[in-house]
């Protein structure tokens, strides 16, 4: 394989299972702010539980990004010397701001959020959750800004040639405010919220049906559907103005994402298809003229299709075409269940419907392959450049770098990475099945039993532990 | 030309950036040498002491780093394109072993088991000297130079990276850091850690000593044209005698029982030895071995003035917010560890 393949590949590889965690990090912060703002509002211990039991889950996810992210900051400059040394004036201050601005926010106040409940006040630790809950988000806002750049560049301009050239920044704000920024920020952003939300419905669904930890289960789901709701619908928007915006800035990768060919002719939309890039033809489930109609409001407008752009500048169409599909089709079903489930708790009939809360349960994983395959869309549709009409990925390679070098460090990650993830899911699933403390349900519960355990290991509550025994004792006299 | 100060844009972005790794080197310097140490601690509860020690503030100093990659990117793209790739290897060597360094803090405390402690432990302490002696050696090979041509590439052999010089740059690290981490570790332990403590420091402390003369040595031996820029401007000396006055003074603070100062001594040591360094290569970034003229400089590596001029900006905001929340967790968790249950 040439270099170019294998940088590439180990690049998508090492960026993709990053991806995996900053959205959690970014939705869960949010989930935390309310938990925590919650707790600090009623001062019910219950939320104080939950936002602990969240916190030590957000640790987990956080650490590996940290990890997995301080990987790519590198991987610029030993995949991509060419580019970097192109891109650094503009790309550079972004990827600087974020470590400057976001990171260091996030990082420094994670401290506080792990160690500091006996160390500050719960004020100045809801303060620390918020800034670390921005932190993240500060983190998206200059790496979206700076991918967006490589999307729709603006406010530079190209100096020297050959072996020198490079865009450098003429207007800072328009760089930072190019014509996609802010569609795609808030689409990655809300993404983000669906993905963490998902993960906090996941895990209350299921103490949900096992019946366990059931008030605050009950109490995390609705902050985190409230958060799924509003995402669900948010997206629709975002994903409109996206590709609202594709269409005007990026034609051939709008054209990919529903296989367009025709160069001047009404663009179908898919529900489903396969595309046959030797004829040209799609062959699926569609909506006639529906392309034209959402981007012209009308069925006949004519859409610039891929023959109107060189073999050599179109993007790989069918893996454009299907990564769009599966995501378009994962929103169209997040908000799907996020709107029913509002609805059955409107009605009061959410916490019976045990059918609904499984496939929350396993709905968790529904955001996060959305938001790997729109990122793929996203950057697989923006080929064959990695900076959109100026820079060639096949330029932008690091020269002095060789394919063995690059297997070593793809067999390395592949590797590491495996471990990584198998450890992730390892802790995660013991943290959840350990759950949000080990407290005791309410004795008004269905079933007030006290298990041993949560008297030995909850200081809290061992003073309540003997009404809760005498309660306990009271329904065993009644049987 | 653009000025802020007296000074060109171009100098006060070789500030920034030596400021930042400077400000790496001496924060993460205290958590890596306490990894390097680590093993040295053989009681179960040492050990999760010492993990605590920097279980709030290593996941804050380890952002400098990635300030320092993105100020570098910002300020000389080139030189980050050219050094990365050019030290392709020993950089993924390097990004491996930090993500052991963060998941064996991370996951050593989630199980009972013995054999999963010993585990992490080791993998913790390997992975933190690891990151410090690659860092070591990528500087020994700066300092020396790389062959790069007119084409701002790297043309020398992948593994020339490890020579002599650089090994020893990298071994001189582990030990400065080794002392930095068991002086910061006096500061935040009591009882029988302490105790130990005070014997390790002396140890580290002699073997940092020996390494950091023998390294004076060959310095003069290996980089002839850094002790050239030395002997034309002779007050560059008082940068390396201050730093020997620092690494003497440490062994008397702590035998006076002022960890305090003598853990400030041990940072500025850090801080001096990347001065001396910047002192010997400055405006010349990383010095091409094949043809002076193809060096990389301050002036030929950097981004625009404009780009520099904005990154300035928002560095002069930044950094003093960084240094702020820095210095507010430091001080939230000022005073010796305690164990409770948020503890790793």
């Amino acid at each position: 394989m040439s270099v170019e393949i294998l940088a590439r590949v180990q690049f998508a590889f090492t960026i993709a299972f990053h991806y995996i965690y900053p959205p959690l990090s970014i939705g869960l912060g949010v989930v935390l702010v309310i938990m925590e703002g919650m707790f600090l509002k009623t001062r019910n211990p219950m939320y104080e539980q939950l936002t602990r039991f969240w916190i030590r889950i957000f640790a987990l996810i956080f650490g590996i990004g940290v990890a997995t992210g301080i990987v790519m900051e590198f991987e610029f400059g030993t995949n991509w010397a060419t580019y970097s040394r192109y891109v650094g004036d503009i790309f550079g201050s972004a990827l600087a701001a974020e470590g400057i601005f976001a990171f260091a926010l996030e990082s420094g106040f994670l401290g506080i959020l792990l160690f500091g409940w006996h160390r500050v006040s719960p004020r100045v630790h809801f303060f620390a959750t918020v800034m670390v809950a921005l932190g993240s988000m500060f983190s998206a806002v200059w790496i979206v800004v700076a991918n967006s750049w490589q999307q729709t560049p603006a406010g530079f301009h190209i100096v020297g040639s050959g072996l020198t050239a490079r865009a450098e920044v003429t207007d800072f704000w328009a760089m930072v405010f190019n014509p996609s920024s802010v569609d795609r920020l808030s689409h990655a952003i809300i993404g983000s919220f669906l993905a963490g939300s998902f993960l906090v419905l996941s895990v209350s669904a299921w103490y949900l049906l096992k019946g366990r930890f059931v008030e605050s289960s009950k109490a995390a789901f609705k902050i985190a559907l409230a958060v799924a709701t509003v995402s669900g619908l948010g997206q629709l928007f975002t994903g409109h103005h996206s590709a609202n915006g594709v269409a005007v800035n990026q034609p051939a990768k709008l054209a990919a994402f529903e296989g367009h060919y025709a160069a001047a002719a009404p663009a179908d939309m898919y529900l489903l298809g396969w595309v046959d890039t030797k004829t040209h033809k799609v062959s699926g489930l569609s909506i006639p003229g529906g392309l034209s109609f959402l981007l012209h409001q009308d069925f006949k407008a004519p859409v610039r299709g891929l023959n109107s752009f060189r073999p050599e500048d179109r993007p790989p169409v069918n893996f454009v075409f299907q990564t769009y599909h599966v995501m378009v089709a994962i929103g169209l079903a997040l908000i799907g269940l996020t709107l029913l489930a509002s609805w059955l708790l409107w009605r009061g009939r959410l916490w019976q419907s045990r059918w609904l809360l499984s496939v929350f349960v396993a709905a968790v994983l529904l955001p996060q392959l959305g938001n790997q395959v729109g990122w793929y869309s996203a950057e697989v549709g923006r080929q064959p450049w990695v900076v959109y009409g100026l820079l060639r990925t096949s330029h932008a390679l690091s020269k002095a770098v060789t394919a063995g070098q690059v297997w070593f460090s793809l067999i390395l990650f592949t590797l590491v990475y495996a471990l990584l993830f198998a450890l992730f899911l390892y802790l995660l699933n013991k943290k959840i099945q350990h759950g949000p403390g080990d407290e005791a349900p309410n004795t008004d519960d269905a079933d007030g039993h006290l298990s041993p355990a949560s008297k030995r290991n909850n200081p809290v509550i061992s003073h309540e532990a003997p009404a809760a025994s005498a309660a306990a004792l009271s329904h065993v006299s009644d049987l | 030309m653009t000025t802020f100060l007296g000074l060109d844009l171009a100098v006060w972005w070789f500030l920034v950036v030596g400021a930042v790794f400077t400000g790496y080197a001496v924060l993460d310097g205290f958590d890596l040498g306490a990894g390097a140490i680590h093993m040295f601690f053989k009681r179960e509860e040492s050990r999760r002491v010492a993990l605590n020690a920097i279980g709030p503030v290593w996941d804050g100093n380890e952002v400098w780093l990635v300030i320092g990659g993105g100020t570098l990117f910002a300020g000389f793209p080139v030189v980050y394109g050219t050094v990365f790739s050019a030290f392709y290897v020993p950089f993924m060597l390097f990004l491996v072993a930090l993500i052991f360094r963060a998941i064996s803090i991370e996951f050593r405390s989630k199980e009972k088991m013995g054999w999963w402690h010993k585990m992490w432990d080791w993998s913790y302490s390997v992975a933190s000297i690891v990151v410090a002696l690659s860092l070591g050696v990528v500087l020994g090979n700066i300092i020396q130079g790389l062959p790069i041509g007119a084409d701002r590439e790297f043309h020398g052999n992948w593994l020339s990276f490890l020579n002599p010089y650089a090994l020893l740059v990298g071994l001189t690290t582990v030990a400065l850091f080794a002392q930095h981490g068991a002086v910061y570790l006096l500061l935040k332990t009591e009882n029988r850690i302490f105790t130990r403590l005070t014997l390790i420091v002396r140890q580290t402390l002699r073997v940092f000593t020996g390494l950091y003369l023998l390294l004076s040595v060959a310095t003069l031996w290996y980089v002839p044209h850094m002790l050239r820029v030395f002997l034309a401007q002779p007050w560059l000396f008082a940068v390396p005698l201050l730093t020997l006055g620092l690494v003497l003074s440490i062994g008397r603070l702590v035998r006076r029982r002022r960890y305090f100062p003598a853990f400030l001594c041990s940072g500025s040591i850090a801080a001096m030895l990347l001065l001396t360094v910047a002192a010997g290569l400055f405006p010349v970034l990383v010095r091409s071995t094949l043809n002076p003229a193809w060096s990389l400089t301050i002036y030929n590596a950097a981004s625009s003035h404009k780009s520099l001029g904005i990154m300035l900006t928002i560095a002069a905001i930044g950094i003093p917010l960084v240094a702020t929340y820095t210095g507010f967790v430091f001080w939230v968790f000022r005073g010796k560890v305690r164990l409770d249950d948020a503890s790793y």
